[in-house]
């Protein structure tokens, strides 16, 4: 399911080409709505003294999250060698719950949708979308 | 039965009101049989699917992505009753179309996305999450009379 062809590969890059200027206000709005739309993803983040959609740690986490985005981009021949450490992260600090980078993926892409409407056509959501599972698919690779 | 505020409410109302079933129909479907290709497997007699450009342009895939969405205007008429507005379609979708019913859920992943798309800042979060509410329980209903 998450096999990246070439095509998916360039239409990755030349997408986040367009987009990386802005990488720090995706991941923040992106997050944003993670926390209101599914609020079920708040229990990860009780330690927070500011949860709303636009607050500090929201947007220090968003650009976080973002640059991890960045990272696998840039390894996008072999993401799951290329996010080596970060897997580690989740799966022996953190332990979200996999089905949470679904959950995260989907924001990224209705934010993406919302703020380039015109380059986020069926063809580059299909191959950013199989982008993220790679990279989510990536991030779980230690947990068992 | 499912809670509803009003901001919910007029969210939801307004989201349709506002809502262009011509393009944005043809828009949602189009899209979920590109970016999850595997769905294209109930559409064996809309002719030709062959790859993206294709399904765009399709007439009868945008037929059909404006016939879905007006279906959703029973749910809209129907807030309160949503599952049993679906309980006929349900049993169509179960029964005679053989529907993976994690179909709907896909679709209307597209159809948020399609939104987002057309709605700019507008779009806010506690917009989607009233959308993806309603969404969800449409899914739902939909899902329900599988047996």
């Amino acid at each position: 399911m998450t096999t990246l062809t070439d095509k998916d590969k360039a239409i990755v890059k030349a997408l986040w080409g367009k987009i990386s200027k802005s990488a720090d206000a995706i991941g923040a709005d992106a997050l944003g709505r993670m926390l209101t739309v599914y609020p079920q993803t708040k229990t990860y983040f009780s330690h927070w003294p500011d949860l709303s959609p636009g607050s500090g740690p929201v947007k220090a986490h968003g650009k976080k999250v973002m640059s991890g985005v960045a990272l696998a981009v840039s390894k996008i021949d072999d993401i799951t060698s290329g996010l080596l450490e970060l897997s580690e992260l989740h799966a022996f600090k953190l332990r979200v719950d996999p089905a949470n980078f679904k959950i995260l993926s989907h924001c990224i892409l209705v934010v993406i949708a919302n703020l380039y409407p015109k380059d986020f056509n069926p063809e580059s959501h299909a191959s950013l979308d199989k982008f993220l599972a790679s990279l989510s698919l990536a991030l779980s690779d230690k947990y068992r | 039965m499912v809670e509803w505020t009003d901001f919910e409410r007029a969210t939801i109302q307004d989201i349709f009101s506002k809502m262009d079933y011509e393009a944005v129909g043809p828009a949602a479907l189009s899209r979920c049989l590109v970016v999850y290709p595997w769905t294209q497997r109930y559409f064996g007699n809309f002719g030709n699917l062959y790859n993206a450009a294709a399904i765009i342009e399709n007439p009868m895939v945008a037929k059909h992505g404006i016939t879905i969405l007006h279906g959703l205007d029973r749910a809209l008429k129907n807030m309160d009753n949503i599952k049993e507005t679906y309980a006929e379609l349900s049993v169509l979708h179960s029964e005679k179309l053989h529907v993976d019913p994690d179909n709907f859920r896909l679709l209307a992943d597209c159809l948020t996305i399609v939104v987002a798309a057309r709605w700019g800042k507008a779009f806010t979060g506690d917009v989607q999450a009233a959308f993806q509410k309603f969404l969800t329980v449409v899914v739902f209903s939909l899902g329900r009379q599988y047996h």
